[in-house]
């Protein structure tokens, strides 16, 4: 085939990049050749992501060496990365919604005379949009148009900027199949082109379908890179797992015989969970399990009445509920440790004291004044209790480690004994030693009595620290498995089988 | 080894990987002295500023100027220092300037109508009106606060001119009506006991309350005290009453004081409340701050005011010399946000 396009090759020569506790990249070496698609797969947190950016110029690695065309490269950001011929696009879409197709294709390359603008865009549109076809009206408002169109728009402003490689990160996440098809042949015409794709995905099916070279990723190491030809969705699923366990489990308390239904979920709707039913006893942890954007994270906030739900009704304890707010749910009992401690569960601006003792300060207060002497008495036993470092009630949050700041997410929440207690990645970005502190405390909380359902993108917890687990995909539970007898790949190929099959 | 001590800026030993082996530190440290100055700058102004009064006038640090700067500065300190409730909520009052002006008017109305007893002590309670309805088509139309009050504003305004008829209202002479802003105890103004009082209850009400605690958590960051229970519609409509109050006292204070009311007062006020508020160091994106910071705020200008006076410099340096402050102080605590 005759390219159109000079091709470019990129390769990693011992690449690490550390967040925070997380190792997400450890001494990669990889090499993406000229007019291939190249797939990167792995679980969520596999690192694959971080891989696409780095690439990009997004992230810059901690160590290693980042070769253009066996060159080695200096500044490496994103206007480098373009320069070079190498475009990103990103998972949330990064265009202007109020400005129309053209402007956000050019946005940034504009032709000018002395900062007027000057040419005729729409030529150099036109010009553009004869190459691939997308029939995509230049004057339409970005915002308008449908997801898979404002990805073509992002293709067009990669192709704007002559790019030879694309980084596509997640593209077809959320995206019909009819849409993943479009975007396939997109694909394909770019390869023949002699462009070059990296195409990071975890949806197994896609990637067999298009690429040409898959890399599989596992804990932030590269467990293959070879011909797709030669892989099974069978092959990439083991080669994603097989992980050598690094944290270790507490013993999780059987639930006894006789322990009462504490929370009883049925028929639950909202955006995106649909006729959600499920039981958690007392004693007992649920493991809520499933894909990124299956609905885990919207089917606890419904309980915890963060969103309004549709319909369904909530029992605790046997009694039906009235539709709950965090106020009133809390109130209850019901308590949920959101995902994102930096965004949702903390409030940086405020100390360890404030923080934790913030859902339940009445407690410690008469006719609205707070005894501080109280407060700081029932913080200092969370602090012990969990081994939150250091340990100083009036120690300012924001500068804590990860792990240390989720230990203070997850005391804010068991402070007072909960009922219920709703935890959404309750690990997510800490270390190991944290890590097993907050599964040690999470057996705790569930053998004091609380009823617990535990969501996390990490099936090794999942596996290994519930009573039983609930399979979801696409906003529906798909089924259920007892976690004595269940496996992470046993998990993983049920999510995987629901995932394409109910598109 | 003595500054860790008093130093705030200790959490940064605790910024490592798992802290649980960090060092305590026991060295001075230049950033941490940075740290300082960045959290107590207004004070050290404050302090700076007053010891080169002391030195350059005589007639400066005598026991009746000092109260005059008080009593002079009450009504504006006293916006400031609920106004600070409102920012460290995340928003903006932009109507305090106008709900003092009706206020002020109300009084003199009443007063002029023979109950000026009556007056006086309904006409704050307009102003707590007005900020309820602020805070009501803030939380309840969703409007940002900062378009909401600028627009109130001007209708506030409007209802003062209403009032006044577009004329002044004259009370002087009026011995009942000017008590208020006039009368003593102790040779010291009614006004500075007051404004003493305004400070201690709003600190405390800041401090050791748990609506106070709701109010820098909803600044701070509004989805985590959404998700912990607090009700931050509540809150920030709470803020914008006491905000609504502290300026219609400061308004029935002042025409009072004066003996006329007009639908002029007060113009502008606002602004310079709020530039005490950011002057004291109080974070405008809120979460962070405090009342003490506000009223030193005030207090600062203030001085730089009295110094122009009792110097007599060329007062057109002044607008220049205050703004050049502000500046130079809010970059200061702007540093502290890019570590």
């Amino acid at each position: 085939m005759a390219s159109a396009v000079s091709g470019i090759s990129v390769a990693l020569e011992g690449v690490s990049k550390r967040f925070g506790a997380t190792q997400a990249l450890d001494d990669i070496n990889l090499r993406i050749g000229e007019g291939h698609i190249h797939a990167l797969v792995g679980e969520n947190g596999a690192g694959k992501s971080t891989l696409g950016k780095i690439i990009g110029g997004i992230y810059i690695p901690d160590r290693g060496e980042f070769l253009l065309d066996g060159e080695p490269v200096g500044k490496w950001d994103p206007p480098a990365a373009l320069a070079a011929g190498i475009a990103t696009i990103q998972q949330e879409l990064s265009l202007v919604p109020r400005r129309s197709v053209a402007e956000n294709v050019f946005l940034g390359i504009e032709r000018s005379r002395l900062g007027v603008l000057s040419g005729i865009q729409r030529e150099r549109y036109e010009e553009l949009e004869s190459e691939v076809g997308f029939g995509i009206p230049p004057e339409a408002e970005v915002g308008s148009l449908r997801l898979a169109d404002q990805q073509k728009v992002e293709v067009l402003r990669a192709l704007a900027r002559r790019a030879r490689m694309i980084v596509m990160d997640e593209p077809t996440s959320s995206l019909t199949k009819d849409e993943t098809d479009r975007l396939h042949e997109i694909m394909d015409r770019l390869r023949g082109e002699g462009r070059t794709i990296v195409y990071v995905s975890h949806f197994l099916d896609d990637v067999l379908e298009v690429a040409d070279t898959v890399t599989i990723m596992r804990d932030g190491i590269i467990t293959r890179t070879g011909p797709s030809s030669d892989e099974t969705k069978q092959s990439l699923i083991e080669g994603m797992l097989g992980r050598t366990f690094e944290a270790t489990f507490p013993e999780v308390p059987p639930v006894a015989v006789d322990a009462p239904v504490v929370l009883e979920v049925e028929g639950l709707t909202g955006e995106i969970p649909r006729d959600i039913s499920f039981q958690v006893r007392e004693g007992e942890i649920v493991a809520l399990a499933g894909l990124v954007g299956s609905g885990r994270t919207e089917v606890a906030r419904l309980v915890f009445g963060a969103d309004a739900a549709q319909s369904g009704t909530i029992r605790l304890d046997g009694e039906e509920i009235p539709r709950l707010r965090p106020r009133t749910a809390i109130d209850k009992g019901i308590v949920m440790l959101p995902e994102d401690r930096r965004h949702l569960g903390l409030v940086m601006t405020q100390n360890v004291r404030e923080n934790i003792s913030l859902p339940r300060l009445r407690a410690f207060s008469q006719g609205g004044r707070v005894s501080r002497a109280e407060e700081r008495g029932a913080v200092r036993e969370t602090i012990d209790r969990l081994n939150i470092v250091p340990p100083d009630p009036e120690g300012e949050l924001q500068f804590y480690s990860g792990g240390n700041q989720q230990k203070s997410l997850f005391g804010k929440w068991t402070l007072h004994k909960p009922r219920v207690i709703l935890l959404d990645e309750p690990t997510r970005g800490v270390d190991i030693g944290a890590k097993r502190s907050i599964y040690d405390a999470v057996a705790e909380t569930a053998a004091g009595g609380s009823a617990v359902l535990l969501i996390s993108s990490e099936l090794e917890e999942v596996v290994r620290l519930s009573h039983r687990i609930l399979l979801m995909s696409e906003g529906r539970i798909i089924g259920e498995m007892d976690s004595e007898r269940a496996s992470v790949s046993e998990v993983l190929r049920h999510l995987f089988d629901a995932g394409r099959s109910a598109a | 080894m003595k500054w860790t001590r008093m130093l705030p800026g200790r959490g940064r030993g605790q910024t490592g990987e798992e802290g649980e082996d960090a060092p305590a530190r026991y060295s001075f440290d230049s950033q941490d002295l940075m740290e300082w100055i960045r959290r107590y700058g207004v004070l050290i102004l404050f302090a700076a500023l007053f010891v080169t009064l002391i030195f350059a006038s005589d007639s400066f640090l005598s026991f009746r100027n000092l109260l005059n700067i008080l009593n002079q500065n009450a009504p504006l300190a006293m916006i400031a220092m609920a106004g600070t409730l409102v920012i460290i909520s995340g928003g903006f009052d932009l109507s305090t300037g106008s709900i003092f002006c009706v206020s002020a008017v109300a009084a003199a109305w009443m007063g002029d109508a023979g109950y000026e007893v009556l007056g006086l002590l309904l006409a704050p309670f307009v102003g707590l009106a007005l900020g309820l309805l602020n805070g009501l088509i803030i939380t309840g139309l969703k409007v940002h606060s900062f378009l909401a009050t600028l627009a109130t504003s001007l209708v506030y305004r409007g209802m003062a001119i209403l009032i006044t008829g577009g004329s002044l209202i004259s009370l002087f002479g009026n011995d009942t009506f000017s008590v208020l802003g006039r009368g003593r105890i102790w040779d010291i103004n009614y006004v500075v006991f007051i404004l003493l009082a305004v400070f201690a209850l709003l600190t405390f009400f800041l401090n050791r309350t748990v609506a106070g605690r709701h109010i820098y958590a909803v600044g701070g960051n509004p989805m985590a005290a959404t998700l912990s229970g607090v009700r931050n519609s509540r809150i920030q409509a709470l803020t914008f009453m006491l905000s609504g109050l502290a300026a219609g006292l400061a308004g029935v204070i002042t025409v009072s004081r004066v003996g006329t009311g007009s639908a002029q007062m007060g113009l502008g006020m606002e602004l310079q409340a709020i530039a005490a508020i950011i002057l004291g160091g109080t974070s405008i994106y809120g979460g962070e701050g405090a009342v003490w910071r506000s009223f030193t705020g005030v207090m600062l200008l203030a001085l730089i005011n009295n110094g122009f006076n009792i110097l007599s410099v060329n007062p057109f340096y002044k607008d220049l010399t205050t703004g050049a402050i502000i500046v130079f102080a809010v970059a200061l605590s702007a540093g502290k946000k890019r570590r």
